[in-house]
């Protein structure tokens, strides 16, 4: 009497598991961040395969032994209570499971939250990124570019987005380069990511957020060095700027197509504090010169020097000097990961 | 007045469910008119305080709305069957899977679950009724009409469509100016006032009412469940009660409580619906894990094993319930202590949980198990229940959480607890527990026809969507790009799909197969029952038992079976019962009016009804209704009647 559903199931996910990872973009990392949480996932199944064999094994084993039968026929089992050993094991096993599942999550918690290790020397690229209706704007401000519904993005670069939303909570996802975070209105969130890989990535909301979320996807493209510094060039001398009157009429718009743009609209149209200056009262604007912007925007995040800290990022320290871009590994060709 | 807010524009699909209704609704006057039933509705079933009646009304309104939840189940998998589906548009997609989540889980769950404890509860300790009967005529009465509140949003003025977690500022008048999640707020505050009064009802029918002999260690585990499921209810359904009223006075009043503007904080609805929102998946689960218990002992001829860890684990679990809130929403930014904190505390909850699955399979382990209809689906339960309990663990984890959270995985997952965990449940309590109240059991052939095929097609059905979540693809899309390479796995998921519907067509089927042809139980025990639900007659006398039985083991009825020694000690001697009232109903009604009249913003006559609903309540204070008494007599001839003798 063992059911054919789950054993099918098992079946099914050994075989589509292992070899067929690269249909399966959350086990097809790009970038350290995501390939964190692959192998925090393939650990995890690996875990509850153990856990559920156990279960099944038990389980066929006593359905087959003590179903009725002719000949146990009139059989009357007898008063069982229980058994001290037996059930404190299946106590005292599953918490030893569930504590070292417990590790892995607070340790690759902590590693995805923060700049991955072998960028941490690196002065990271702010993108804002920041949605309404159904699209996400794109702001540098180190570039002072803008763009709508594509990044791009350099390889081999620390990436920190900041998110937030001019309406609904959207999320914030690229499952082959990190996990989602959400975008909200009333207050700013971080993600840390990098590309490791040149490459077109699929990134969308995915937080349901009304009639048009099926649509709202955007492109991540991962480019070199090289092309990414011609790339903001090339917008720099070829686009136009992003006026107050354009934004706004970004922003009632349903749907756009891509667009780009050679100003950013953090000028005029500031984001939202982290939760730092709710709590301190303290809602100082952050519109100022570009970069003058994110080196104070960094401060309210990662207040340094104040203990009262109300941040709810526990990131690294960032450079507190703004540098000019930080230079790309001289290799470029690694197209394929490493 | 505005007419046009009242209609629903353009959907073919919409007009067809108008005219099925009002055809439904025609058949049914028709109907009671033609066979003169009026006056036995009202008196039988609409005025009835009886806790197995009830039980039953809250049962057929449970599968009801199984009914209308599983045709939103199987429009969403046909929208999605294929990429780009032109079935249905965004906005129809969006109101269809926001109703099948607080449908299915509001009122069919839920309901099921409390008909079956009105049925059971008070059978199972010995009394004759609830603590409140009348408080329960008004639990159901409200729960009814919140419910058909909810329903006719679809075919006047617009269901709702901010999903079933109704986030803010989806939610809020701007983004969703329509009246459809004014429909929410109402429609689930009229329910959830009623479920509020049954928690507080079930707790004092348990803690006061029991049988002589029969302690707290001694109660059957099915009340063992139900009790801590009240707790829960208790605890967690006043937050999601004042939740509502700030999200009513957001749309209805203009305040400024989770709306982006003047310090209004989307997050904190967020935090109190899931503060609610994590113990109601409780309160849905636990009294699936009594049924499970009570069968799987029946059916293996054994006491429960492990006894004590067994209620123990569900007192952890729902303690822990109030604990976890914060794991539905890990990518809000809360930073690394707490998502950590939250992992641990929703990891925890897979101990004792795990100790409940040993334990059942330890009761099965030498016993004599026979695979009856009920059993069948309860041995089904573990090892799909456990796929859903491993990848529970998998996504308690916050940092692969931010890879699940929202995807299709997600999906599968909570499928993979509440379609074996609670779904199961109830079909399987249903069938056990059928000829206790109807006099005769449901047929076995038919019965195990519906559930293989229900419990392969589950597989097909939810199965594919841990895939789909893994490529990327997140819940609530209504439409999906030839590219995605979402199609073939959808497609086998709306195969499932239409497999489980055939598989509820044959359940009902046999329902009425089982009407008109089974063979009638005599003795009321047709599973050599244990616990004392099946030491009275069935159908069940009014009275439930004619004299109160005195217990001294965990499965009295089992014991004085195999020991030969006498359950009933006293004499019997007259009965006092509660008398039908219709002010519940009424009361009902005048609740389904108001919460009408707000969603439409029509003042005056909400403040009609407001008034309404103020007077029935005094009216109800002052009235002095001592019930009456069946005379000694009377039970002892109704006593043999129902044993088969002749008076």
């Amino acid at each position: 009497m063992n059911k054919k559903g789950p054993l099918y199931a098992l079946f099914l996910s050994l075989v589509l598991l292992l070899p067929g990872c690269s249909s399966l973009a959350v086990l097809n990392p790009k970038g350290p961040a995501a390939r964190t949480l692959s192998d925090t996932i393939i650990l995890s199944i690996l875990v509850m395969m153990g856990v559920l064999a156990v279960v099944y094994i038990l389980y066929v084993f006593v359905l087959v032994k003590y179903r009725a039968k002719k000949s146990n026929e009139g059989y009357i089992p007898e008063h069982e209570e229980g058994n001290k050993v037996l059930e404190a094991i299946w106590i005292i096993i599953p918490i030893i499971i569930v504590a070292f599942l417990s590790v892995v999550t607070v340790k690759s918690t902590h590693a995805v939250e923060n700049v991955a290790e072998q960028y941490k020397d690196q002065d990271p690229l702010v993108i804002y990124a920041s949605s309404s209706n159904w699209k996400w704007h794109f702001s540098y401000p180190e570039e002072g570019i803008e763009t709508v519904n594509y990044v791009n993005i350099p390889v081999h670069r620390a990436v920190e987005f900041r998110l937030y939303s001019f309406g609904t909570i959207t999320s914030f996802w690229i499952p082959q380069l990190a996990g989602q975070k959400y975008a909200m209105s009333d207050m700013l969130t971080e993600l840390n990511l990098s590309a490791d890989t040149v490459g077109s990535y699929m990134g969308r909301n995915s937080n349901f957020s009304g009639k048009g979320f099926a649509h709202m996807e955007f492109e991540a493209l991962v480019m070199t060095g090289d092309e990414y510094n011609e790339w903001v060039q090339d917008v720099k001398a070829n686009e136009p700027e992003l006026t107050e009157d354009e934004f706004k009429g970004l922003l009632a718009a349903e749907h756009l197509g891509r667009k780009t743009y050679s100003s950013t609209h953090l000028t005029f149209s500031p984001p939202p504090g982290d939760h730092s200056e709710h709590m301190s009262g303290d809602g100082s604007e952050m519109n100022m010169e570009n970069g003058n912007e994110d080196h104070q925007d960094n401060k309210d995040i990662h207040p340094s020097p104040e203990p009262s800290s109300q941040t709810e990022f526990d990131g690294e320290p960032n450079p507190e000097l703004e540098e000019p871009l930080p230079s790309f590994p001289a290799d470029e060709s690694t197209h394929e990961g490493h | 007045m505005d007419l046009e807010k009242f209609k629903v524009h353009g959907e073919p699909l919409i007009y067809g469910a108008m005219i099925s209704i009002a055809l439904a609704t025609i058949g049914i006057i028709v109907g009671l008119t033609y066979f003169k039933k009026w006056g036995y509705l009202w008196r039988e079933w609409l005025t009835t305080v009886d806790h197995k009646r009830i039980g039953v009304m809250y049962i057929i309104a449970a599968l009801l709305m199984l009914f209308r939840g599983g045709v939103d189940a199987l429009m969403m998998r046909l929208q999605t069957a294929a990429p780009e589906m032109k079935f249905l548009d965004a906005q129809h997609y969006n109101e269809v899977f926001t109703t099948h989540g607080l449908i299915m889980i509001l009122f069919m769950a839920m309901p099921f679950i409390i008909g079956l404890m009105n049925v059971i509860i008070p059978l199972q300790i010995g009394a004759r009724d609830v603590a409140f009967p009348r408080l329960n005529a008004i639990s159901f009465w409200l729960f009814f009409m919140g419910a058909m509140l909810l329903n006719i949003s679809f075919v006047v003025g617009g269901s709702p469509d901010a999903g079933w977690s109704a986030y803010f500022p989806l939610a809020s008048i701007e983004f969703s100016p329509t009246v459809g999640n004014n429909y929410y707020s109402l429609a689930l505050q009229i329910s959830g006032i009623g479920t509020l009064m049954t928690g507080v009802n079930f707790i004092v029918t348990i803690l006061k009412m029991r049988a002589p002999g029969m302690t707290l260690m001694k109660m059957p585990m099915f009340t063992w469940s139900v009790l801590i499921t009240n707790i829960i209810i208790v605890f967690a359904f006043p937050v999601l009660t004042v939740a509502l009223a700030l999200m009513m006075f957001d749309r209805l009043f203009g305040s400024q409580f989770f709306t982006m503007a003047n310090g209004g904080m989307d997050m904190l609805w967020a935090n109190l619906f899931w503060v609610w929102g994590h113990p109601e998946v409780y309160i849905v689960i636990l009294p699936a894990f009594g049924i499970y218990s009570e069968i799987i002992a029946t059916f293996s001829k054994k006491n429960l094993y492990g006894y004590t860890s067994m209620v123990f684990s569900m007192v952890i679990i729902s303690l822990l319930s109030f604990l976890v809130w914060a794991h539905h929403f890990y990518t809000m930014g809360q930073g690394v202590m707490v998502n950590s904190f939250f992992s641990i505390t929703t990891m925890a909850i897979a101990v004792p949980t795990g100790v409940k699955i040993f334990n059942w399979l330890f009761t099965l382990r030498k016993g004599r198990i026979s695979f009856t209809t009920p059993m069948l689906y309860t041995l089904a339960f573990i090892p799909i229940f456990t796929i859903g309990g491993v990848t529970g663990v998998m996504l308690a984890m916050a940092s692969a959480d931010y890879q699940y959270h929202n995807t299709m995985f997600l999906v599968a997952h909570f499928h993979y607890v509440l379609i074996p965990g609670a779904v199961f449940a109830v079909i399987a309590g249903f069938h056990y527990w059928f000829p206790k109240v109807f006099g005769f059991r449901l047929n076995d052939r038919i019965g195990k026809h519906a559930f293989w095929w229900i419990a392969i097609s589950f597989n097909v059905t939810f199965f594919p969507m841990f895939f789909l979540g893994l490529m990327g693809m997140t819940r609530r899309m209504y439409t999906y790009s030839e590219e995605s390479g979402f199609g073939p796995l959808n497609m086998l998921s709306f195969a499932g799909a239409l497999g489980l519907a055939i598989g509820f067509v044959i359940l009902v089927y046999n329902i009425y197969w089982s009407t008109r042809y089974a063979p009638r139980d005599t003795n009321g025990d047709p599973w050599d029952g244990r616990t004392l639900e099946w030491a009275t007659h069935s159908p069940i006398p009014a009275y439930n038992f004619a004299v109160i039985p005195k217990v001294n083991s965990r499965d009295p009825y089992w014991e004085s079976k195999q020991k030969n020694t006498p359950l009933y000690e006293d004499k019997i001697t007259k009965i006092h019962l509660p008398n039908n009232t219709g002010k519940p109903f009424i009361l009902g009604v005048i609740f389904f009016f108001l919460g009408f009249f707000l969603v439409f913003s029509m003042w005056i006559p909400a403040i009609v009804a407001g008034v309404g609903i103020i007077i029935m309540l005094a009216v109800m204070s002052f009235e002095r209704d001592h019930g009456f008494y069946i005379s000694a007599e009377e039970v002892a001839a109704t006593e043999k009647k129902l044993r088969g003798e002749t008076v």
